[in-house]
């Protein structure tokens, strides 16, 4: 078996106000120097798959048609 | 003139939907479930609003991967009239039938009011019963209505007239860019919009200001 975390994140410009809402309750939180926040989604996936080229072609796959919107989103790959 | 009205777990728009078709074209809809791989022959077919599959993932996600869902891309192909409308604009963007995504409101409230529309286009088989420029009344009702597209993208509609309601008079509710509350695709036989306009078609609702686009859509003389 296999094990992978797919990340997913925001594409940079693409306005992200709950990033921005946390970003503020960190500050007001009174922890200083806080940058800008970005929201994103991670995914632990178990494949029942032994080569690792394969799942990851697989992985892609369903970032692409399902996981992520490439529209708006980016994501990673991860074996762990 | 026929049509069919789509309807997935959590939609809580399909009422109103069936409602304001039976009323305006004098034929109750079809309906078709998620998971029918065919749709009937219909003129128009209609994806209400609510929250299919929860909201989980994205907004209209899991929706639009259902089997349901690629009957409607065949019959859109086809040259059929296709309306979605609220969480329907959401699947419609997710299935790749409409450009662009969908993103959570920039106030990030639920946001449930009267907004003000902008018949930008009024030249397309979904607004030809308006004025171009005249501006109506909608409710709107949702949580991620924020509409982006990529600068090439919004060029493109913008260029290509495919912006066809815009939230008037500062009353855009969702912080959408360029004040885009609906479009149509490329062919011109697809639109998904936030607002609803099912929601104002007969005095009861205070209003008929949104029947137009049903009339509009449905060829019926006004």
């Amino acid at each position: 078996m296999i094990k992978a975390r797919i990340t997913v994140t925001l594409k940079n410009g693409v306005l992200d106000p709950q990033g921005k809402a946390i970003e503020h309750a960190l500050s007001g939180l009174g922890f200083g120097g806080v940058g800008a926040v970005r929201q994103g989604k991670v995914f632990d996936v178990e494949l029942a798959e032994s080569d690792k080229t394969k799942a990851e072609a697989d992985l892609k796959a369903m970032c692409d048609k399902l996981l992520a919107n490439t529209v708006i989103e980016n994501y990673s790959v991860t074996l762990t | 003139m026929k049509s069919a009205v789509v309807l997935l777990p959590g939609l809580n728009r399909d009422r109103d939907m069936i409602a304001a078709l039976t009323k305006i074209s004098g034929t109750p809809p079809v309906t078709v479930w998620q998971t029918d791989t065919e749709i009937p022959d219909v003129d128009l077919i209609a994806i209400p609003g609510g929250f299919s599959f929860g909201d989980y993932l994205r907004c209209g996600a899991i929706a639009a991967r259902m089997p349901v869902m690629r009957a409607v891309a065949e019959k859109a192909a086809a040259g059929v009239t296709v309306i979605g409308v609220c969480n329907g604009f959401q699947i419609l963007v997710e299935a790749g039938l409409l450009p662009g995504a969908l993103m959570r409101n920039t106030s990030l409230k639920f946001v449930c009011r009267q907004v003000k529309l902008e018949i930008t286009n009024a030249n397309t088989m979904f607004t030809r019963r308006y004025q171009p420029g005249q501006i109506i009344r909608t409710p709107v009702a949702h949580h991620d209505g924020n509409y982006f597209a990529d600068a090439d993208t919004l060029a493109r509609l913008e260029g290509e007239g495919q912006v066809v309601f815009r939230y008037a008079d500062g009353t855009n509710p969702n912080g959408s860019i360029n004040d885009i509350a609906g479009i149509v695709n490329e062919r011109g036989n697809v639109l998904g919009l936030m607002p609803h306009p099912e929601n104002l078609i007969e005095a009861a609702h205070g209003g008929t200001d949104g029947r137009g686009l049903f009339e509009s859509a449905l060829g019926i003389a006004a």
